[in-house]
């Protein structure tokens, strides 16, 4: 076999090799979003709540007090007036919390809108379980709509026992709204157009 | 002609020599010559932002209206930063010494694919004119009506330039969207030309990894290989599993600037510290990408002009590839004020702390080669020394940041600034001189006169120190980076600062100076002018200098 031939052929492997690991590290660049998204929902990283179906049942009630705090706002495109109805509660760990938000769209049509939300301190992120919630999915309000917008939550017993959160006697739990297009919205507007 | 029967040289012409160059040699000297040319302007606009910083205020650095232009600062902090980074110390390390040294070192003809080759090299070209001209659109002084009223309005420095990229090298958003001021051209065209560069780097990077593998000379196995070529090596090796991290990161950043998408955008459910996560994932690589072929030059001039073997071969090969595993997986000590867990930064600031022991065998090993040997204090052993010691200083000071506690009050001040600094500035530039002196007898066949090197060496030496080690007390007076102004009293040590940075540029002029003379006037060099002794020799030295256009037309054996 020609020895010139044999070393190209090596070369062509080698390179090609490289190349395909090139192009699995651009993939990977890519699939780390879903993964990060999986990994903060899992881990609680970046505040990151938690969902869950039912409160704790009484007896897992722990007798430490936690004040939770509320803060809402909106992007600067989106003409709401978004607050919480109350600044803050105290309740125990694995005690069912409930507060609501008030939104008023000051705005002459219907408008949708996202919330995303956080907690911090964001190491609470895992510790802090939602039941229900107004930002588990998109909201349309009509022009001059005033809604109420309820929150079920409690905050895990869990975090007695993580030494990591032996300082955290208050947790803030924050809203922002963003301005959505949908499907949903089209229609409301189609709807509204119409009526008039 | 030479005596070793390959007098048939088959030089091309002008042209097709050396804009459509095959031959690793000629685009080793365009990718050394192309690192000067940009290191020129780089340091030109480091020169500019030292004038700007030595007194407090704003006296340069005005728009039209003559108000402080903090746009313009940050662009011309972004442009040093992705110039030096990318079109200097990246192209002159890896593409200039690589494509020049590997093949003569492990006995190969040519790289293993040429023309890929020269596909690396002009792609960096369009990426530098792009990030050029990122800075230029939308300047005043492209616009006639700005020269009807010249006589009026007077010229300003901020008229030669448009918005710009003033994002930082690092290019976060959301400050690179368009919602913050970054609504032009601009930023896209910096992402376009960090895409070229990227593609020039990781071809080069296959290449260099085939010709390593494939092409070594018979006899020399992986455990014989110079240091050099090793850390060639280990540089492509994270240049292929990196990069194009980044491309992938900078790419969604386009599509969100400009198609809709939210990966890095909160809005549509993104979130922008994952994009800091991608960055640092390719950015703490990149630093190593930059340093790992400066200790490749270091170990071989240190011991030729110790005159004695390097101390602890294998240690050293495998203390770079420790340094490069390891350096995938500390990226976040970037990111400690993001709000990472107290677990999370422990683990970040532990494992960054170990690479002090790779990297520490490599310090002492330098030492433990010097250390009984008979020292020749020759220009490139002048920068040798000078960059074990800067690089030093710059590694202690990088232990201090890698604590996760300790970075929350120095991350983003001039400690920070003056750390990396030390260890590229002083550290990478500083072996790329060095190795510029080493080979230049090689490359051009002409000596360079030890005397004007050794000023060289001493005026820079002295320059450099004056910039950046003052900058050590700023940050820990809290002085922020990335700032145009800032309060009096941290003038004094701002103006020791600028004043060496002016020491900088007039060293850097001299070199310029050193360079033509060289080339034109120096001495002949003979094959092996630094008299390197058996026990150090790698296979350049058998070569004529300058090499044949086509070397090792007869394979050489490694013992």
């Amino acid at each position: 076999m020609n020895p010139e031939l044999n070393l190209q052929d090596k070369n062509r492997r080698t390179a090609i090799t490289v190349l395909v690991v090139v192009c699995l590290m651009v993939g990977l660049s890519f699939a780390s979003v879903p993964l990060y998204k999986v990994f903060c929902s899992v881990t609680g990283w970046g505040g990151t709540t938690q969902l869950a179906e039912t409160l704790p049942s009484p007896d897992e009630v722990i007798d430490r007090e936690i004040t939770v705090r509320f803060d809402g706002n909106t992007a600067h495109d989106l003409p709401w007036d978004f607050r919480p109805e109350e600044v803050s509660v105290t309740l125990r760990l694995g005690e069912r919390g409930f507060t609501s938000f008030v939104a008023l769209n000051r705005g002459d049509e219907p408008v949708a809108g996202t919330a995303i939300f956080n907690v911090t301190p964001l190491k609470a992120g895992k510790y802090f379980h939602k039941i229900q919630c107004f930002c588990f999915g998109e909201q349309i309000l009509q022009p001059h709509e005033n809604v109420n917008m309820p929150v079920l939550f409690y905050v895990d017993p869990e975090m007695h026992d993580d030494k990591n959160m032996d300082d955290v006697t208050t947790i803030t739990l924050s809203y922002s709204f963003f301005r959505t297009d949908s499907e949903n919205l089209e229609k409301a507007l189609e709807n509204f157009y119409e009526a008039e | 002609m030479s005596d070793d029967g390959q007098e048939h040289s088959h030089k091309p012409g002008f042209f097709a020599r050396w804009f459509m160059s095959t031959n690793h040699k000629d685009i080793g000297t365009l990718y050394i010559i192309f690192s000067i040319f940009a290191g020129l302007i780089g340091g030109l606009f480091s020169m500019i932002m030292r004038m700007e910083l030595q007194e407090p205020g704003v006296q340069l650095l005005v728009d039209s209206a003559g108000n402080p232009d903090g746009q313009l600062w940050n662009m011309f902090i972004t442009a040093h930063g992705l110039i030096m980074v990318f079109f200097v110390v990246m192209p002159g390390l890896i593409g200039g010494f690589g494509n020049w040294f590997v093949p003569l070192m492990i006995g190969a003809p040519d790289m293993a694919f040429p023309r890929l080759n020269n596909i690396s090299f002009w792609l960096i070209v369009p990426a530098f004119l792009l990030l050029l001209l990122s800075a230029l659109i939308g300047a005043e002084v492209l616009s006639p009506e700005f020269w009807a009223n010249v006589d009026a309005t007077g010229v300003k420095i901020g008229d030669f330039f448009g918005v710009g990229a003033g994002t930082g090298w690092t290019v976060y958003p959301p400050l690179s969207g368009s919602a913050y001021g970054h609504d032009g051209m601009a930023v896209d065209m910096a992402i376009f030309s960090l895409h070229l560069a990227g593609a020039s780097s990781i071809l080069g990077a296959a290449n260099f990894i085939t010709t390593i593998f494939n092409m070594r000379a018979p006899g020399m196995t992986l455990h014989k290989m110079p240091l050099f070529v090793w850390s060639m090596l280990i540089t492509s090796f994270l240049l292929v599993l990196s990069l194009p991290v980044l491309g992938g990161a900078i790419t969604m950043l386009l599509t969100d600037r400009n198609f809709g998408t939210s990966f890095f955008n909160p809005e549509g459910g993104g979130d922008p510290i994952l994009y800091q996560h991608l960055f640092w994932f390719f950015g703490h690589p990149e630093v190593y990408i930059m340093i790992l072929p400066a200790f490749g030059i270091m170990s071989h001039i240190i011991s030729t002009f110790s005159q004695r073997p390097i101390f602890g071969y294998l240690g050293m090969a495998y203390a770079m590839i420790s340094i490069g595993v390891v350096g995938f997986v500390v990226w976040a000590h970037h990111m400690y004020t993001v709000g990472m867990s107290v677990d999370t930064r422990a683990y970040f600031t532990a494992a960054t702390l170990i690479i002090a022991v790779p990297t520490g065998i490599k310090i002492f090993s330098w030492i433990a080669t010097m250390w009984g040997g008979s020292i020749r204090f020759t220009t490139p052993m002048l920068w040798a020394i000078g960059f074990i010691f800067l690089f030093t200083v710059g590694g202690v000071t990088g232990v201090v940041l890698a604590n996760g506690g300790m970075d929350v009050a120095l991350h983003d001040t001039y400690y920070v600034v003056a750390h990396f600094h030390y260890v590229l500035s002083l550290g990478a530039v500083f072996a790329l001189f060095a190795g510029f002196y080493y080979w230049i007898g090689k490359m051009s066949g002409r000596l360079c006169p030890e005397w004007m090197g050794k000023l060289h060496f001493w005026l820079t030496f002295i320059g450099v120190n004056t910039v950046f080690f003052p900058q050590h007390f700023l940050g820990l007076g809290g002085m922020p980076r990335r700032i145009i102004d800032y309060p009096d009293a941290f003038e004094g040590w701002n103006m020791v600062s600028s004043y060496g940075a002016y020491l900088t540029g007039i060293a850097t002029i001299w070199f310029i100076f050193v360079v033509f003379y060289t080339l034109f006037f120096g001495k002949k060099a003979s094959g092996n002018y630094w008299d390197v002794q058996p026990q150090c020799y790698t296979l350049e030295w058998s070569l004529s200098s300058p090499p044949p256009f086509h070397q090792f037309e007869i394979q050489p054996k490694v013992k």
